[in-house]
């Protein structure tokens, strides 16, 4: 027992030996590795560099229009924290849009100017006497339902663009402001009783309104403008037609533009209204000049017809050289309308 | 004279939001408005930052070019103002900011918005309020700049994140918190709002 104990006590002594010996080995193989690692070059081990990885306002700039992120406060709209697209706004309203709705408007008056000096009235050979109804009450109210929120709607909203150019310099900012105030509390309200006006034109006049053939002949013929030719016509000619289709288009691109600046943030963002703002503004520009037109043609530009959406009633001379095919349509209907065979007057020529 | 500017280092930004409070308290600025706000970019992620946004008092300022009435004007020391007496509440300075700046007091259904309301550099009003009166701060908020003193957002900033003063001046302490630290993400917003980049 005492032999194995003492080989035993042997064998430790000789590990323990070995260990103490190993010891300052191992500490110098530590030491080595540190120091190597120490003799390395600093900067591969350097501290991370908090920057490596940031957000950079440039990058998120060139990946997107605009930089949004999380915000604490209630608010979602908040969150946009930079969107430079309101500079590029900023230049079509301020630049392009000046521009452009000067050129087009002083341009339309100047080309009306010039047509009623070269072209003068259109007149029709001489008053028969005889009335014929053109349009009905209901058809006259529609019209000037649109007419006069049409009016006020423009000069309402040409403020908001040429009226501290125009408008501002002469009353004073006061005075200014509080027409300005007024003018878009107008502007915003009437635009209910012009929707439903177009609205009212639209469906009232869209049997008379679909092309036809006889369209394209009306401007063989000169659209009335060539004394010796005759342009036929229905109850609308192809000049009036355009302004029918025309109306329509702009009009439903100015509702819904509009109704979209009407009620912010209801499915739209800055951006989207920005985008509804031109939108809005080009082609109320536009929408602008083809009234201007279609007023001229109305009173300046041609006899007797004034008559037709004033009174309702136009001579039958005037239907007869304008809208011939629509009189022969309209006796027909009187005719058969009153059997009794009460005199009725026949179309001129 | 200074050109006024602020200056958000977002590096150092912690999102702590005390500079949306000081401002609502120092204005008193009604419920519902948020002249200053802190938006977090890639919450979450790696390289996360946060941004101190208000209105930068922009160079060549889209506001008052679009504004329908005139009422937006910058001042000598280039802080965007703006009277609320002439202001009509049409939305347009909001649609042109580039910086979310211009609140109004109702959501505005059928143009009925309010006057509006943004971040005056702690600057008063731009109506005829005599400055530093009761009126001009029921309306505006503080006029602290008359006082000699800087916008309270930048001046309580507990990093020293946001910085207000002379547009040189701060650019200046920026670059050298970039050379010194060996990293800065940009001074947010600069480009945009006057047109220029702190190179370091």
């Amino acid at each position: 027992m005492t032999c194995d104990a003492d080989g035993v006590t042997i064998m430790m002594t000789i590990l323990v030996r070995i260990r103490h010996a190993l010891a300052p080995l191992a500490f110098l193989a530590m030491l080595s590795v540190v120091l190597q690692a120490d003799a390395q070059p600093i900067n591969e081990n350097a501290p991370v560099s908090p920057d490596a990885s940031a957000v950079k306002e440039q990058t998120l700039l060139q990946e997107e229009s605009r930089i949004q992120g999380r915000i604490d406060i209630p608010g979602r709209r908040a969150s946009v924290l930079i969107q430079p697209a309101g500079r590029t706004w900023d230049h079509f309203h301020e630049t392009t849009l000046h521009w452009f709705g000067a050129i087009a408007l002083f341009g339309t008056i100047v080309l009306l100017a010039l047509g009623y000096l070269v072209l003068g009235k259109l007149r029709f050979s001489k008053r028969s006497g005889i009335k014929i109804r053109r349009f009905t009450p209901f058809e006259r109210f529609s019209h000037w339902l649109t007419a006069v929120s049409f009016v006020v709607l423009g000069i309402t909203g040409l403020n908001i663009t040429f009226g501290k150019l125009l408008l501002l310099p002469i009353i004073g900012a006061e005075a200014f402001s509080a027409f300005s105030q007024a003018a878009k509390y107008v502007h915003n309200f009437l635009s209910f009783s012009f929707m439903i006006g177009l609205c009212l034109i639209v469906v009232l006049w869209f049997k008379d309104n679909i092309p036809k053939m006889v369209d394209i002949e009306w401007f063989k013929q000169g659209a009335g403008y060539i004394k010796s030719k005759h342009a036929p016509a229905g109850r609308f000619n192809a000049g009036e037609k355009m302004v029918y289709w025309l109306a329509l288009a702009a009009g439903i691109a100015v509702i819904g533009s509009g109704l979209l600046l009407l009620f912010p943030f209801y499915g739209t963002n800055i951006l989207e209204m920005q985008i509804a703002q031109v939108i809005h503004a080009i082609i109320s520009i536009l929408f602008i000049a083809l009234i201007l037109g279609h007023i001229y043609m109305g009173t300046l530009g041609m006899e007797g017809a004034f008559e037709a959406m004033g009174t309702g009633e136009v001579d039958l001379n005037w239907a007869a050289e304008h809208h011939d095919l629509w009189l022969a349509e309209a006796l027909a209907k009187e005719r058969s309308a009153e059997p009794l065979g009460q005199p009725t007057p026949a179309p001129a020529k | 004279m200074a050109r006024m500017k602020f200056l958000c280092d977002a590096d150092r930004c912690i999102d702590c939001n005390a500079c949306v409070t000081a401002c609502k308290n120092e204005n008193e600025v009604p419920w519902g408005i948020n002249r200053r706000r802190v938006v977090t970019i890639n919450d979450g992620k790696p390289g996360e930052r946060s941004v101190s946004m208000a209105c930068m008092h922009c160079t060549d300022a889209p506001c008052a070019a679009v504004c329908p009435v005139s009422c937006i004007f910058p001042t000598e020391e280039g802080v965007v103002l703006h009277s609320k007496d002439l202001c009509i509440g049409c939305g347009y300075c909001f649609y042109a900011c580039p910086f979310g700046a211009p609140q109004y007091p109702r959501i505005g259904n059928f143009g009925s918005r309010g006057k509006m309301d943004k971040c005056t550099y702690c600057a008063g009003g731009g109506g005829n309020e005599e400055t530093g009166s009761t009126e001009e701060f029921k309306k505006y908020g503080a006029n602290r700049l008359a006082q000699g003193k800087l916008p309270l957002c930048a001046e309580m900033c507990s990093t020293k994140s946001l910085l207000a003063g002379d547009g040189d001046i701060i650019a200046q302490i920026y670059k050298e918190r970039v050379l010194k630290r060996g990293y800065g993400s940009g001074a947010w917003g600069w480009m945009t709002a006057y047109h220029e980049k702190i190179s370091v």
